[in-house]
């Protein structure tokens, strides 16, 4: 007899104002009488419809039956047949846009908490299972990959599973990508990312940091004398979008991944730490989706006392997970809605002293669907802040295409890939992930990751 | 890792060291950079290519000590090996093409200068160089400009050394000496090469000037390095780091090159303090 409470076991977190002060994970996990209660929600549905809403297809109803009859090894393994990266997804993707959307109990109440039993199950297996995988016989066949991102590090895993010998390429000093450099501790744990690239190592995966391909090395040259058959190029969208307001090159204006990586990466939240961030005591950070909570939640727990979301269109058009605009709120982030900033302004010595905005109204739905927001006349007003943090987007870094002919690109920069292979317009040469669709997620990443992985086997196999 | 192959004191605050990194070795050109960590959590800092040997595979850098990071480089020493090394990242300096030019050095910013003047000499340019120092015991490269240049001209704040005066009173002389350039580069302190494009702005001689912003990733990603030029915004790391002087804000380039001044004062003597310490 399925567990027929309408609501969702909510998550075990840490008190706001306790976590707002403090780097640790604010969701602890669900324990083994949670995991099993939560799983007993499930119906078990035959035709499914949570898996349509997976990007990488986990078998939902098996590894969730397996669940809640405490078969926590059988379950992994059903997520591990299908996910690279479990302990990760589990915590990031946007259950509720994806899975959880489909899920048939959400329908009269609220849906299976399908992504915090995928991270149970996968924080299980990790804390119990120290054996690293064995590394499969070697079919001699050369893929390189370019960054190690979701979608770098899936393709990785997949064809170092079929025996490929894969190089990975990444430029910054430590694998991960936006895992290690955007997605905070408190949200993502470095051990988690640490662990699933270790296991990639195991299998034999070579991991090369401080290569900057297009620099150091180019495509052709990986294609040519360093004899890949395939290079499957996961770079991400790392340059950042500015509003190209006056004052934007103020001291205290951050780009959304220079404040992250600074914090992030490069730990400037540690006592100690070799590079250093501002003072904080009063910021906004321009933007709603995920990478703008993350900033805001950063700057809370850098001491600021004041920290704002400014944004210009209304709660309900927010891009950032639920889950995490929660949190924020409740850490006491100020969301100051149908706001956008027109001016940025600085004292005698270039440093930030305030935000010009001006209040917003929503007009007709725009080319996206959403409601277009317009400026209501004279409504400007000085928002008292002393540095303001821009996550409004960013798009692909042009490196590669500027160094690697043959491959063409949107008129934005994102590289030009056939959904279903990753195949882009130079043989052999695939991409998937932010460098194809622009900022998106880690789970769509992960799935162009796994799609390439597929269609280079088929290229080199035959 | 990468090895510190030879390690020379140029003079009691600047330190050349040649870096195994055949790869980039092989392909760095005069006016990039590399992005290095002295150890495992350390900082990420940019030092512009000095030099660069294709045969051994090795790559030189010149660093003044200002800071926490280049003070821990500085106590490094040959065989030894600094934790990363990434690059050849900016763009090279446009050399070809051009048949007489005059290159203005100023202090430890003469490192980047003098492969530029190489370069350039070994592409059949007359190169005049005009390099300056606050003072005798702060020379570097005195013998390297020598060879690579037509004409050398020294020049230090106090008299000490060649002409008393600064890089702008002998670019005017060789200017009113009649000297006609196809291009000026100066690389040195901001202040510098303002003052340089200003004069040069004057006579309308194109003037490159090198960027070296504060940086983290140096391949575009984080945007700490932009300055405005020409009323856009440019990032040094992946547009530069050479940038026309006559287009580039340097006041703003100079407030923005203090931002971390306090937390980077403070962490150097915290890092003076340990060495001591050590040294005890």
């Amino acid at each position: 007899m399925p567990n027929m409470s309408l609501k969702k076991n909510p998550m075990p977190s840490q008190e706001p104002k306790v976590r707002a002060t403090n780097f640790l994970e604010v969701a602890e996990g669900y324990t083994r009488e949670i995991a099993i209660d939560e799983a007993q929600r499930c119906l078990n549905c035959k035709n499914k419809p949570c898996v349509k809403g997976c990007p990488v297809n986990i078998d939902i109803p098996a590894f969730i039956k397996k669940t809640a009859s405490a078969d926590f090894e059988g379950a992994y393994a059903v997520i591990a047949a299908s996910s690279a990266l479990p302990a990760v997804c589990g915590r990031v993707c946007p259950q509720e846009s994806q899975c959880e959307k489909y899920c048939v109990r959400g329908i009269k109440g609220e849906p299976v908490g399908i992504g915090r039993l995928e991270r149970y199950v996968a924080d299980l297996h990790n804390s119990t299972h120290d054996e690293k995988p064995a590394r499969p016989v070697s079919n001699g066949h050369k893929v390189a990959v370019i960054g190690s991102g979701p979608a770098g590090l899936t393709c990785a895993g997949d064809l170092a599973r079929k025996g490929y010998d894969v190089t990975i390429f990444e430029a910054l000093h430590t694998p991960g990508g936006v895992l290690v450099y955007g997605i905070p501790e408190f949200r993502l744990p470095k051990a988690i990312v640490r662990q699933e690239i270790e296991g990639l190592k195991a299998m034999g995966v070579t991991v090369m940091t401080d290569m900057v391909i297009g620099k150091v090395l180019t495509v052709d040259e990986l294609m040519g004398e360093y004899g890949f058959e395939a290079v499957f190029v996961g770079s991400g969208a790392g340059l950042p979008k500015f509003m190209n307001i006056p004052g934007e090159n103020l001291i205290g204006v951050y780009s959304a991944n220079e404040f992250l990586t600074r914090v992030n990466l490069m730990k400037a939240y540690l006592e100690g730490s070799s590079t250093p961030v501002q003072q904080l005591k009063r910021v906004a950070v321009v933007g709603g989706g995920n990478v703008a909570m993350d900033a805001a939640r950063c700057a809370k727990r850098l001491g600021a006392e004041e920290v704002y979301i400014v944004y210009r269109r209304s709660l309900k058009e927010l891009p950032a997970r639920v889950e995490e605009v929660e949190h924020a709120m409740e850490e006491g982030v100020i969301f100051k809605l149908l706001n956008n900033p027109l001016e940025i302004m600085g004292d005698a010595n270039r440093k930030v002293v305030g935000m010009k905005c001006i209040e917003m109204e929503l007009g007709e739905p725009d080319e996206s669907g959403r409601r277009r927001p317009v400026e209501k006349q004279g409504s400007e007003f000085i928002l008292d802040v002393d540095c303001v943090i821009m996550a409004i987007g960013t798009s692909p870094n042009p490196l590669i295409k500027s160094t690697t002919k043959g491959i063409d690109t949107q008129r934005w920069g994102g590289i030009i890939a056939d959904e279903a292979t990753g195949r882009t317009s130079r043989a052999g040469v695939y991409a998937g992930g932010d460098a194809v669709t622009g900022a998106a997620t880690v789970i769509l990443a992960m799935g162009a990751g796994k799609n390439a992985a597929t269609a280079i086997d088929k290229q080199i196999m035959g | 890792m990468y090895r510190i192959v030879r390690k020379k004191s140029l003079n009691p605050t600047v330190t050349l060291m040649e870096i195994e990194a055949p790869l980039i070795a092989a392909k760095a050109q005069p006016g990039q950079f590399i992005i290095l960590r002295v150890s495992e959590d350390g900082e990420r800092i940019p030092l512009t290519v000095a030099d660069y040997d294709r045969v051994n595979g090795t790559v030189t850098i010149i660093f003044q000590i200002v800071g926490a990071t280049t003070e821990l480089l500085n106590h490094k020493n040959e065989g030894e090996c600094v934790a990363d090394f990434v690059g050849p990242l900016g763009l090279a300096t446009h050399t070809e093409g051009y048949k007489k030019v005059a290159v203005i050095g100023g202090g430890v910013g003469c490192a980047i200068a003098y492969p530029v003047t190489k370069k350039l000499h070994e592409n059949g340019c007359e190169v005049h160089a005009v390099v300056g120092f606050r003072s005798k015991d702060l020379v570097i490269l005195e013998s390297e400009f020598e060879a690579a240049s037509t004409k050398l001209i020294r020049v230090s704040d106090d008299g000490t050394w060649g002409r008393k005066g600064l890089v702008t009173d002998a670019l005017q002389k060789l200017i009113d000496e009649g000297n006609k350039y196809d291009m000026v580069i100066a690389i040195g302190p901001l202040i510098m090469m303002k003052f340089v494009c200003r004069l040069t702005e004057k006579y309308g001689v194109k003037t490159i000037v090198s960027m070296n912003s504060i940086m983290i990733d140096g391949t575009g990603m984080c945007g700490c390095c932009r300055l405005t030029v020409g009323g856009k915004t440019k990032f040094a790391c992946v547009d530069g780091p050479d940038f026309d002087g006559h287009q580039v804000d340097f006041d703003e380039a100079m407030a923005r090159s203090r931002a971390y001044f306090t937390q980077e004062r403070k962490a150097h003597e915290h890092v003076c303090n340990l060495l001591k310490k050590g040294e005890n």
